[in-house]
């Protein structure tokens, strides 16, 4: 049977520097994995590598999403095969209104899923229903894409394209970075709402506050660009307690 | 070698059939005088100040058919084919003569009189010769005097005092309808009467493939409290160069706001020079332009300020791709006396391509106390972060490219009052972001 993802002694490069140093990670439909780590341990390269980010270029082994390689996929491409990037930093793209954005990119999408694309009616009331489940204000679609958001509104608008384009595989890049407990709280309902069977997610948080409120299945540990260590649940508790500091000082 | 090659163009631009000839006495004189002057310079060079940004060799090289006296069947019908969909009423000329059959002159509303300049030369010549004669000192520009050479046709609005034109008056030229390269040289002359409000659009417009040598001068004066509002739809040939001067007179509190929108052409000069002549009189001077391929478009604008309390404001948006070229050239000149200026520049330009460029050349000249000017400059590209961000939610590149594009631009038509004309606008702009290569 073939993974949902399957990262095979993946290396990544930056600015000619070696960030991640041979990942080997397997995610299955309906897992949640957390990776967690220390800054600057390439957890944000490995999302962005996986997101198709121009500047973050394999150089060696590599990335199989539902049996086919990843990086023969441009960044759309992968978006409408169900990969999703939650972003750490959600970019303000002003004279873009959050509407037309979604609209766009939920028709892009079933366009190329050879799916008819929904009209004006349609798209508002799927709006409707979506901002509704994740208590989302209508405003926020009028306003231009981030523009003016505060950071628990940005983090909503990610989990708001999420749950919208539906993917198979969703990657959340630092979701709780800036968040007070209600927006985190908040942000948490909408992902574990999309929490399902067919779906693979894969988290990445330097802290283990998150994970009190999205229980992960597996916890994986990031340092030096390598995963040094695996677990349950209990693995990031542990954490809380210890901190990264075994791993650093191993990796360097 | 540089002056053969002037003088040569010179002559090939004075000689038969080029030159208007027929009409009274003191117009074959004007246009006599007109010779004279860009015999002496002309077609400008790089060399001048002015001109810096813009090579006319390529335009120097063609050499032009006349346009038929009549109108055939072939040009009105590429004529129909090029009309915007706006209400209201218009004078169409095509390769620089009056089009009756395309033209919308019945039942203009109380106040407005608008016309061919052929029709005032034939029945009120000595209006014509008042009308015109002021408006022909050519401040030492050759494209002007080049107009003035081939004087003949045109369009003559007058809004009478305190009228409030309710439709948009539209004005069409189309250059390239036939087969053969064409030149025409229009001279429009609008009179806005004190206290009157219009909006009028200017429309230049031509069959893709169309050479066409378009010479255009319009003559605005805006009356003490008049409003004018004026839009400018560069959408000419891909072979045509469209020289336009465009130079406006503003009274004492009244308001000109232009904006000119180009996507077409070859090549496009638009020289405008506004002269705030009243106290309290105000302008807005902006436009867009997106240019791709070989496209080169060079704005270049002069604000007289004159009086006290008059303010100008200019913001200038451009899009190019290929290996166009879009130019920003504004002067702004604050005159001894004219206390309380306030002038405002911005233009901005963003570059989809390694082999575009923008150009931008601000100039302050203040000769006045308590003034305020400020101007700004940019020129980039697409934000990348906003380009991955789109695509990562399955918006294909191409696309992805054009809502940046879209949005990049709303912002500059957003200075545009009338929202009629921003209307044409955004529509021409929505088929040009389509057309937006991968």
């Amino acid at each position: 049977m073939t993974s949902l993802l399957d990262i095979r002694g993946l290396r990544v490069a930056v600015d000619g520097k070696q960030i991640l140093a041979g990942i080997d990670l397997r995610v299955e439909a309906g897992e949640v994995h957390a990776i967690m780590g220390p800054n600057g341990s390439g957890k944000s390269t490995l999302a962005y590598v996986l997101a198709g980010r121009e500047g973050y270029e394999p150089t060696g082994g590599e990335v199989l999403y539902r049996g086919k390689n990843l990086f023969d996929m441009s960044p759309e491409e992968r978006a409408a095969e169900g990969v999703f990037l939650a972003f750490q930093y959600p970019v303000e793209i002003p004279g873009v209104p959050n509407n037309t954005f979604l609209k766009e990119a939920v028709n892009a999408v079933r366009r190329y899923r050879g799916e008819d694309e929904l009209d004006a009616m349609q798209f508002i009331k799927l709006m409707r229903v979506k901002i509704k489940e994740l208590g989302i204000k209508d405003d926020m679609l009028k306003r231009a894409v981030n523009v003016g958001f505060s950071g628990g509104e940005k983090k909503r608008n990610e989990v708001l394209q999420m749950a919208v384009l539906e993917p198979r595989l969703a990657i959340l890049d630092e979701t709780d970075s800036g968040l007070d407990i209600d927006a985190l709280k908040a942000v948490a309902d909408g992902v574990n709402a999309l929490r399902s069977a067919e779906r693979g997610m894969l988290m990445i948080t330097h802290y283990q506050r998150l994970l009190d409120y999205i229980v992960p299945d597996h916890v994986h540990v990031l340092a030096g660009g390598r995963i040094v260590r695996s677990g349950d649940k209990n693995l990031a508790r542990e954490l809380e307690k210890t901190g990264y500091a075994e791993f650093t000082g191993a990796a360097a | 070698m540089s002056a053969t090659t002037t003088s040569m163009a010179a002559d090939r631009f004075l000689g038969a059939p080029l030159v208007a000839t027929g009409g009274p006495e003191w117009l074959r004189e004007l246009r006599g005088e007109g010779a004279r002057r860009f015999a002496a310079t002309g077609l400008p060079t790089p060399r001048l100040e002015a001109w810096k940004f813009t090579d006319l060799r390529g335009l120097g090289r063609l050499s032009f058919s006349p346009a038929q006296d009549a109108i055939d069947i072939q040009a009105v019908a590429v004529g129909r084919g090029l009309l915007l969909d706006i209400d209201g009423p218009r004078l169409m000329f095509i390769d620089g003569r009056f089009c009756a059959a395309l033209s919308r002159l019945e039942n203009l509303p109380a106040g407005v009189e608008m016309m061919p300049l052929s029709a005032l030369l034939a029945n009120e010549p000595g209006r014509a010769r008042a009308l015109l004669g002021e408006g022909l000192a050519d401040d030492g520009q050759p494209m002007v005097a080049l107009n003035a050479a081939g004087l003949e046709e045109g369009a003559v609005i007058r809004i009478g005092r305190g009228t409030r034109v309710e439709k948009p008056l539209v004005v069409v030229c189309i250059g390239g309808a036939s087969a053969e390269a064409t030149a025409s040289r229009p001279r429009h002359r609008i009179e806005v009467e004190d206290g009157a409000e219009v909006s009028i659009l200017e429309h230049h417009a031509g069959p893709v493939a169309a050479t066409a040598f378009m010479n255009q001068v319009t003559d605005i004066s805006v009356g003490a409290g008049a409003t004018v509002r004026h839009g400018v739809l560069q959408d000419a040939a891909g072979g045509a160069y469209d020289l336009s001067t465009v130079r406006v007179r503003v009274g004492r509190d009244a308001v000109y706001e232009s904006f000119t929108f180009a996507v077409g052409a070859r090549l496009f000069r638009n020289d405008a020079r506004v002269r705030l002549q009243g106290k309290g009189a105000s302008c807005r001077v902006s436009g867009a332009y997106l240019l791709r391929g070989e496209q080169h478009c060079d704005n270049a604008t002069v604000i007289e300020h004159e009086q006290p309390n008059t303010t100008s404001r200019e913001v200038f948006k451009g899009v190019v791709d290929g290996r166009a070229r879009g130019i920003f050239q504004g002067r702004i000149v604050v005159h001894p006396g004219a206390d309380k200026t306030d002038g405002h520049q911005m233009s901005k330009a963003i570059l989809l391509s390694s082999e575009a460029t923008a150009n931008a050349k601000p100039e302050l000249e203040i000769f006045a106390d308590d003034v305020k000017c400020s101007h700004g400059a940019t020129v980039g590209e697409l934000d990348r972060s906003a380009m991955f961000y789109l695509r990562s939610r399955g918006i294909p590149e191409a696309r992805a490219r054009g809502l940046l594009v879209e949005a990049f631009i709303a912002e500059a038509l957003e200075e545009i009052s009338d929202e009629r004309l921003r209307d044409v606008f955004v529509a021409r702009a929505a088929r040009w972001y389509e057309e937006v290569p991968s």
